[in-house]
């Protein structure tokens, strides 16, 4: 448990120094979120339709873009070799990895989003239902990602794979998590039911995820 | 004809049974195609949809097969990933192209039909929705092959990528009775029966097995290929060390 612990506490400090990149994602999809009204215009009525699905997209683009380097970055050092035949179970380093990659890159998207949802003239309670919705389903495009980070980790040029591979399986959750965030403008009570089937989406890709990774990093490691 | 599955780990003997199964396979299916057309030919065009009809007895076979082909490929994943089959691998590669092309066929003709029937190319419908992923799957799968360049270390990210995109089959076959789609629920393989008319059945199970065979024939063919592509690959390789 404490190797786990060990390990988290790694990932989370490679990821916030410098050369860890954990702020790209963020910068990321602030301009993802401000290239869209000069694509749709800035009709602000409009926008605030849109807002929810706006920011669905940029954090899940944001997400995938930042998960190539999930597994690379440690195997180019030979860490990933260490930590595999360190004797813990590799799901259970796929998923301490996936979610400190999440805490590093994933929770600063929810916390920014808010702050980018203003830009969208969002109203105060789709701006909430929206951050919730973030905060439980961006883990599950995390650990759903790290199945294509597995994949693609002896490959030279595997950055554009992963988001290839990995939306499709991301649709479930984007279709819930925007249907929750913009049910709360017509109805709240229509909030709930999208909302746990986005928790059970979450809840499914958590026990799935790693194990798949880790499936695909044993392949790839040999 | 006693060959089990574990002789057919040795290449040759599999090439040597592909050599003598293709003929009968070919011709088969040329057989069934030239019935099931003669058929489809004679069959009533319905009271409603006129001849357009007729773009169901190439459409839902091709949607079956995409559906096969990728059931087919998720049975090879399970042969690479637990029983290290050597063909396996072979055949879930050569089956990706296939599938793909037959979900682009149900696709396309799908689009064909439903601009006269529903007035618009495409809709976003559970069903089409679903099917547009599973192609997007091959089509990523077959990305994956192309990018690692030893067949041999391709094999195993495969399958699991495979075995993960098969969640997606019962979504698709589903999609009709779980939400409110434009596209009709299931008229053939029913609990209480078909509800198509004899007269549209017959000919659609024809059609339907000369597209099974087909793509058996294909696939027999690609994987056929496949082996010998990874010989010329091998030799290549012993080749380029002897001269070095």
């Amino acid at each position: 448990m404490s190797a786990m612990l060990a390990l988290y506490v790694r990932e989370v400090r490679l990821a916030v120094r410098v050369g860890g990149g954990a702020l790209m994602g963020v910068l990321f999809f602030l301009i993802v979120v401000s290239v869209i009204p000069f694509a749709v215009g800035p009709d602000l009525n409009l926008l605030s339709r849109l807002g929810p699905a706006v920011l669905w997209i940029g954090a899940l683009l944001a997400t995938l873009l930042g998960l190539d380097r999930l597994f690379e970055a440690d195997r180019d050092d030979g860490a990933l070799d260490l930590i595999a035949g360190s004797g813990q179970p590799l799901e259970l380093v796929a998923l301490v990895k996936a979610l400190a990659h999440w805490t590093a890159t994933g929770l600063p998207l929810v916390l920014a989003a808010p702050l980018f949802s203003l830009f969208l003239a969002m109203t105060p309670e789709t701006i909430g239902s929206t951050m919730l919705t973030l905060l439980v389903g961006t883990p599950a495009l995390t650990f759903l990602g790290s199945i294509g980070a597995g994949l693609t980790v002896s490959l030279r040029r595997g950055g554009l794979l992963v988001p290839i591979l990995i939306l499709p399986f991301c649709i479930p959750v984007l279709i819930f998590g925007v249907s929750a965030s913009t049910a709360v403008q017509f109805d709240p009570a229509a909030f709930h039911t999208p909302f746990y089937l986005l928790c059970a989406v979450s809840l499914v890709a958590a026990v799935t995820g790693p194990i798949a990774a880790a499936a695909a990093l044993r392949g790839g490691l040999d | 004809m006693a060959l089990s599955i574990t002789a057919l780990a040795n290449p040759t003997r599999f090439l040597g049974l592909v050599d003598r199964a293709v003929p009968w396979l070919a011709g088969l299916t040329a057989v069934l195609f030239a019935v099931g057309l003669v058929l489809t030919a004679q069959s009533p065009a319905d009271y409603q949809q006129g001849e357009t009809v007729k773009i169901m007895y190439i459409h839902v076979p091709a949607a079956w097969l995409s559906m096969f082909t990728y059931g087919l490929m998720t049975v090879s994943a399970l042969g690479t990933l637990v029983w290290r089959h050597p063909l396996a691998d072979v055949s879930a590669k050569a089956a990706a192209p296939i599938g793909a092309a037959f979900t682009f066929l149900a696709l396309v003709t799908g689009s064909l039909w439903g601009k006269p029937m529903w007035g618009t190319w495409w809709v976003w419908d559970a069903r089409l929705t679903s099917v547009l992923v599973l192609f997007i799957m091959y089509l990523g799968l077959i990305a994956l092959w192309r990018t690692i360049e030893d067949p041999s270390r391709a094999a195993r990210p495969a399958a699991v990528l495979i075995l993960v995109g098969s969640v997606n089959l019962p979504i698709i076959k589903f999609s009709v009775d779980w939400w409110n789609t434009l596209h009709q629920p299931a008229s053939v393989f029913r609990m209480d029966g078909p509800t198509i008319d004899g007269s549209m059945l017959t000919p659609l199970l024809v059609m339907a097995l000369a597209f099974t065979l087909l793509m058996l024939t294909l696939h027999l063919l690609a994987m056929r290929n496949e082996v010998l592509r990874r010989r010329v690959r091998a030799i290549g390789l012993v080749t380029a060390g002897g001269a070095r």
